[in-house]
């Protein structure tokens, strides 16, 4: 990404301390887990730690606002863990037990995204490093269903592809929580107490981690490599812009989903043996870009505009009409979609070395007018497909933020 | 007086808890949104309760929690609580007796010296609420009206929440009166 989003990161210290300026700044804020680092730089006295006070530190203090018209982790840049947890709701859960639930729910994520124990936590100290933790609810059609709300029109299991291979244990749900943070012990805490408080509401019916590198391992705005080794993501509306904003809020769908948007999250399995078995020109090929920088094959820099129509002295394509680059661009400016992906990396099972691949999380206004087309032409072809499998899918309406007297999806029930 | 025991494994279990120093909760700067209250005389009119929170129960009895704040130049005693969920409220104390945690009513109330903090927990100091009229759900509100020696009273609205802890139960034969 090009810029610094907003709704990033600042310290807690600083709005403790810094008062109500410090506080309004941070609205507008936007530091990364660098520009922090650098903020909390040895003092006077010539150590950090006494400054800042014993065991805190840059990452475990910094916030991320929960309140807000948007909900955080969406335009918030990506943490280095997340989980994504979808819940089937009880059959005797109606629109009234939804709005406790949701109540409860938020309670919990306002807190403790803000490094305060939730009410009833019984271990409360666990919450004291929030590390830009950001909680995001999502909504399956089950739970529009229950609360008796119109649900947009793409709020469905995506149409089947000839590439996907499903399982039911990876797809669809009727309430996601989805968790980011910088630090692996605050994303266990907090989903341990969303998930308490949501025990006698719903049942787990999947849990998702993935990961990106540390806070701090690489420049913050650095585009993510996948597992792959390849930069994943370069093409990216920038949070914060007019682009991204027409691109991601809701707009047109009912009217309780004014500053909401969706998330289709797709887990990909990745052949890490397969790809072993290509070699380095095959595989920049395959996706129409360099390892090395993530530069088009036809530029110099990452962020290049890809030249489709330059030939190779023979006369082909120089980024080939199968590779991944071309057949992911699509010529219909409002075909483009926000990626805010993780990779992951489980146990793997019957001889195999890994058990690996990328969740794909996909944000946009609209899902059939912005997912579904370029997920159709890759289907059609694209020469990744021979290394790639998706293996789940779901599809959630996010809704907007909420105020600090609201809860998340107070506009629907 | 009457007082609640506990099974000496669940005591057991609560001594060792109760060993844990260092839990004290997170207080803000000011009043909790989640914990409304109305003022309503002069003693109480210097207290806000914060983090407040009630046990879910299907039926019986369970416990208001949160910390009561005296932010006033004056002490004061809470001296009672009632509210319309329940028949009765009793403040309740827990007391080790010979290894075993006993909770019982706590004589003439709890103190707040003036800027001081009356912390309600489980497995400590909290206000029981005895017979409820019906099922307290999470995510319900519940009020109950703290009363202080000086006869003023404060209106707590505090959420409901699922919680495995502050399971003691209440038993009349164990009482000391």
């Amino acid at each position: 990404m090009a810029g610094e989003p907003g709704g990033s990161g600042f310290s807690r210290r600083h709005l403790l301390f810094g008062g109500a300026a410090a506080a309004g700044a941070g609205a507008a804020a936007v530091l990364g887990a660098q520009a922090l680092a650098g903020a909390l730089a040895p003092t006077e006295d010539g150590t950090a730690a006494s400054a800042r006070g014993v065991g805190a530190t840059a990452v475990g203090d910094a916030l991320v606002p929960f309140h807000g018209a948007h909900q955080a982790g969406v335009e918030t840049p990506p943490q280095t863990h997340a989980r994504f947890i979808a819940l089937d709701l009880r059959s005797d859960v109606d629109a009234a037990a939804l709005r406790r639930m949701l109540r409860v729910l938020s309670d919990d994520a306002a807190r403790v995204t803000q490094g305060r124990a939730p009410l009833a936590d019984s271990e409360p100290e666990l919450a004291l490093a929030p590390a830009r933790l950001t909680v995001t609810f999502g909504f399956g059609p089950g739970l529009v269903a229950r609360a008796g709300g119109i649900a947009p029109d793409w709020l469905r299991p995506l149409p089947p592809f000839g590439v996907d291979r499903l399982r039911p244990e990876w797809s669809d749900g009727d309430l996601l929580i989805h968790l980011g943070a910088d630090d692996p012990v605050t994303v266990a805490h907090a989903a341990r107490m969303l998930l308490k408080d949501a025990r006698s509401f719903a049942n787990v019916r999947w849990s998702q981690q993935g990961f990106r590198r540390a806070a701090g391992a690489e420049a913050s705005g650095s585009t993510m490599r996948n597992l792959f080794g390849q930069l994943d993501g370069t093409v990216n509306p920038v949070p914060g812009s007019a682009d991204f904003d027409e691109l991601v809020w809701s707009n047109g769908g009912p009217g309780w989903m004014a500053g909401g948007t969706s998330l289709v999250l797709r887990r990909i399995a990745m052949d890490l043996d397969g790809w072993d078995r290509v070699d380095r020109p095959g595989r920049e090929a395959a996706v129409g870009r360099r390892l090395r920088d993530g530069a088009p094959l036809t530029g110099a820099r990452e962020h290049d505009e890809p030249d489709f129509a330059a030939l190779t002295p023979v006369g082909f394509p120089v980024i080939a009409d199968y590779s991944h680059l071309r057949r992911s661009r699509s010529d219909v400016p409002g075909e483009r979609i926000f990626r805010r992906g993780y990779n992951y990396d489980e146990a793997p099972a019957g001889g195999a070395v890994s058990d690996a691949g990328l969740l794909f999380a996909s944000y946009q206004a609209d899902v059939d007018r912005q997912f579904v087309p370029i997920q159709r032409r890759l289907d059609e072809l694209d020469l990744l497909n021979e290394w790639t499998t998706p293996v789940g899918s779901a599809v959630f309406a996010i809704p907007p933020g909420c105020g600090p007297d609201g809860y998340v999806g107070d506009s629907l029930v | 007086m009457r007082s609640t025991a506990i099974t000496p494994a669940l005591g057991a279990a609560l001594a060792a808890l109760l060993l844990l120093s260092g839990c004290s909760t997170v207080t803000g700067g000011s009043a909790d949104p989640d914990a409304r209250v109305a003022a309503a005389a002069p003693g109480a009119s210097s207290v806000v309760v914060e983090e407040a929170w009630i046990k879910a129960a299907d039926d019986g009895m369970t416990a208001l929690f949160g910390d009561v704040v005296n932010g006033g130049d004056g002490d004061l005693v809470l001296v009672g609580a009632v509210t319309d969920a329940a028949e009765s409220a009793e403040l309740h104390e827990t007391v080790g007796s010979d290894g075993a945690m006993l909770m019982r009513e706590k004589d003439g109330g709890f103190p707040i010296p003036a800027g001081e903090t009356l912390t309600l927990e489980p497995g400590a100091d909290h206000v029981m609420l005895m017979g409820l009229g019906g099922p307290l759900l999470a995510g319900d509100e519940v009020t109950v009206t703290l009363e202080f020696d000086d006869g003023s009273t404060l209106e707590v609205t505090a959420p409901v929440k699922d919680y495995a802890g502050a399971n003691e139960q209440y038993d009349d034969g164990h009482g000391s009166d």
